[in-house]
């Protein structure tokens, strides 16, 4: 789950991090009083979940409350284009307004779990303010990393060696070594996946600051993590992922294609995306039901798929381990003689109880194709688009 | 001959009582696997299908020879039993469940390897030998799983508990069979990578090839690739890489931190060159996989 940059900041702050003045508004006139108590010169930031905010008019330098009230209008209620969301954007409902930070220059931090060493790793570089990816890309010699080991935690001398890396000497070391400590112990405690100040800012009075800052958690941490689940914003995420993911049916991933995919397991639904594509076809979505094993939850899934305009055509590729595909074919014949899904439907079940599966959509007298193996279950998908 | 587990293997399940272990515990039986008992903590002197329940690990371990635990606790109290596990010195653990919070997969995957546990998961269904044992719900139920795993000569890693099934099936169904089957766990972290089973399956004079199943994300083909080219392994390998169209599809989720830490390395066409380098062959299709695999172990019998 992602945290708004204010949600991010107020988090950080409690840790220790140094962050700008400044809170949240969700309406205009909040913003003007806000901007009066800075002193009037204040910057205003639409809240939404990407970067790349000021690029697309999310983000206005100005100089007075009655400044700070009109660009929240105008940002407040806002669908924020940018690079990262695709044309449709992501609404705004609430914009930041934060003191104007003197700048000298700009530095990067983040920690997140290097997957491959299985434990936390602190990100430091010198490149602030830009495109990470990019800047690992093209100068990996910039991009400055400590491993969190969890049996003895984030030690300062691995601070220090990072600031010192990135040029953060002098009066600037222990403040440096401190905003690391902080975001480590602000990762470890709220199950973070990816904490990240881009930029870092050494201000030119010589201060340390997060002038913006990113906080994921890791969703599978949520059952202890109720205070940062309650911030969650779903108007930020694709509602029919939200739907899927809200219902306990397994997870949703929209795709731009036309044929719409149930599967069990991410590696069946990854493997028939591959075999859909092998064959010309292009899948509009996907959704993994994972270990559910009702007809109920089969029916519940098609719903969502079957709604998808995007679908011109419904695949449906089961292998029974632990689900008895039985039990699947139960829920296709309900979802289709209810009308949930009116698109051509193709049916490849395998595994356990896979006679009885098919002898249920056989009895059904439903229009439904059925598929033996992937590539078969594929062409058929791709031949019923007609 | 098979790795990690044969007929003799005694295990127990901790979390048996729960609804999806008692079914695995049925399919266990079913199956033949000397599964002696199980752990619920305020259960003991229960039992479930005839296998006796206790309150911990210690109780079984302290008088008689437990080879194995097969973890299938809540996500909240998983990375607790993994750690019961180990401390009480059992020495080969598979972790079923899923979900489990990162940050102590990482702290038990760092335990098992201080201790010299072999940690198969988390988030995986087991391993099988066919035939002989099955510790986890791999293959699910017994008649099932009898026909997608005859007893053969390839051995099987999969990130995908789903796909290891597939894979043995399209194996058996071509006469090949399968040595040993590990899921070894989708999740990010996981106790034992492909690279770390190998040493065992090339040490196995039963297994004559490799199938592995993979996906975008992380290092682990990387470092399989690397152990190929160091080690000398004369085993043939042929992967399966499933995501390869995820690379161009735009507005499919990937894991951002991961991509930097990790650079492009984790793209299914970067994996494939990798791979490919190394002298394993990459399956488009998962028909392909027992025709790749015969044609590669015939040329090795044939050229010796």
């Amino acid at each position: 789950m992602k945290l708004h940059e204010y949600q991010a900041k107020e988090l950080l702050a409690r840790f220790g991090v140094p962050v700008p003045g400044g809170r949240v508004a969700t309406a205009a006139e909040e913003a003007a009083v806000i901007a009066e108590e800075l002193g009037g010169g204040c910057v205003v930031k639409a809240q939404a979940h990407t970067g790349g905010r000021g690029k697309g008019g999310g983000v206005k330098v100005v100089g007075s409350g009655d400044e700070a009230r009109e660009a929240a209008s105008e940002i407040i209620g806002m669908q924020l284009v940018t690079l990262q969301t695709g044309p449709a954007g992501l609404p705004v409902a609430s914009v930041l307004v934060e003191e104007l930070v003197e700048i000298e220059r700009e530095l990067y931090l983040s920690v997140t779990i290097d997957n491959a060493l299985g434990m936390p790793v602190v990100i430091a570089s010198a490149a602030g303010g830009m495109n990470i990816e990019e800047v690992a890309e093209e100068h990996p010699e910039q991009i400055h990393r400590a491993a969190v080991d969890p049996t003895v935690g984030f030690q300062p001398h691995q601070g220090r060696q990072l600031a010192f890396a990135v040029g953060l000497d002098g009066d600037l070391l222990r403040p440096a070594v401190a905003v690391m400590t902080a975001l480590v112990e602000a990762f470890e405690a709220s199950d973070g996946s990816l904490a990240e100040i881009n930029p870092l800012a050494v201000t030119k009075d010589g201060r340390l600051l997060a002038a913006d800052a990113k906080f994921s958690t890791d969703d599978n941490a949520d059952f202890r993590q109720q205070e940062l689940v309650a911030m969650r914003d779903t108007a930020q995420e694709d509602p029919r992922e939200v739907a899927a993911s809200e219902g306990g049916l397994g997870n949703y991933v929209k795709l731009e294609g036309n044929i719409g995919c149930l599967v069990n397991g991410a590696g069946l639904a990854m493997a028939t995306m591959d075999a859909i594509k092998f064959v010309g076809g292009e899948p509009a979505n996907f959704l993994d039901i994972g270990t559910a094993n009702s007809p109920e939850a089969v029916v519940a899934a098609l719903t969502i798929i079957g709604a998808d305009p995007d679908v011109e055509a419904v695949l449906i590729n089961i292998f029974g381990g632990l689900a008895r595909t039985d039990v699947i074919a139960e829920g296709v014949v309900q979802a289709k003689q209810q009308g949930l899904i009116d698109q051509p439907t193709v049916v490849r079940l395998a595994g356990t109880n896979v006679e009885e599966g098919l002898q249920i959509i056989d009895d059904s007298g439903l229009d439904i194709t059925r598929a033996d193996g992937f590539a078969e279950a594929a062409s058929k998908a791709v031949e019923a688009l007609g | 001959m098979s790795i990690l587990v044969d007929r003799d293997t005694t295990f127990i399940i901790q979390g048996i009582t729960g609804r999806e272990a008692v079914t695995m515990t049925r399919e266990l039986l079913d199956y033949g696997s000397r599964l002696i008992g199980g752990v619920t903590p305020g259960r003991k002197g229960r039992d479930v299908h005839g296998v006796p329940v206790e309150d911990t690990v210690r109780a079984f371990t302290e008088r008689e020879q437990v080879d194995g635990a097969v973890v299938a606790v809540p996500p909240a109290f998983a990375p607790d039993a993994v750690n019961e596990a180990i401390e009480a010195g059992i020495k080969l653990i598979v972790v079923v469940t899923e979900n489990i919070p990162r940050r102590q997969v990482a702290q038990f995957v760092e335990y098992a390897k201080q201790e010299d546990v072999r940690l198969i998961g988390p988030n995986c269904l087991g391993l099988i030998s066919p035939g002989k044992t099955r510790l986890g719900g791999v293959g699910g139920a017994a008649e099932s799983t009898r026909v997608a795993f005859q007893p053969g000569v390839i051995g099987v890693m999969s990130r995908s508990g789903g796909m290891t099934t597939e894979i043995a099936n399209s194996l058996s169904e071509a006469g090949l069979g399968v040595s040993t089957a590990v899921s070894i766990g989708g999740d990010a972290i996981i106790g034992s990578t492909y690279a770390e089973l190998m040493p065992l399956f090339d040490a196995d004079p039963e297994t004559k090839g490799i199938a592995i199943y993979s996906e975008p994300g992380g290092r682990a083909e990387y470092e399989l690739a690397e152990y190929m080219a160091e080690s000398g392994s004369k085993l043939p390998v042929v992967a399966f890489m499933a995501g390869r169209f995820m690379d161009e599809m735009p507005g499919m989720r990937f894991g951002h931190a991961g991509t930097i830490v990790e650079g492009r390395a984790d793209t299914a066409t970067e994996k494939i060159t990798n791979l490919a380098a190394a002298g394993i062959a990459v399956a488009e299709r998962i028909e392909e996989i027992p025709q790749r695999l015969k044609e590669r172990i015939e040329q090795i019998e044939g050229a010796s």
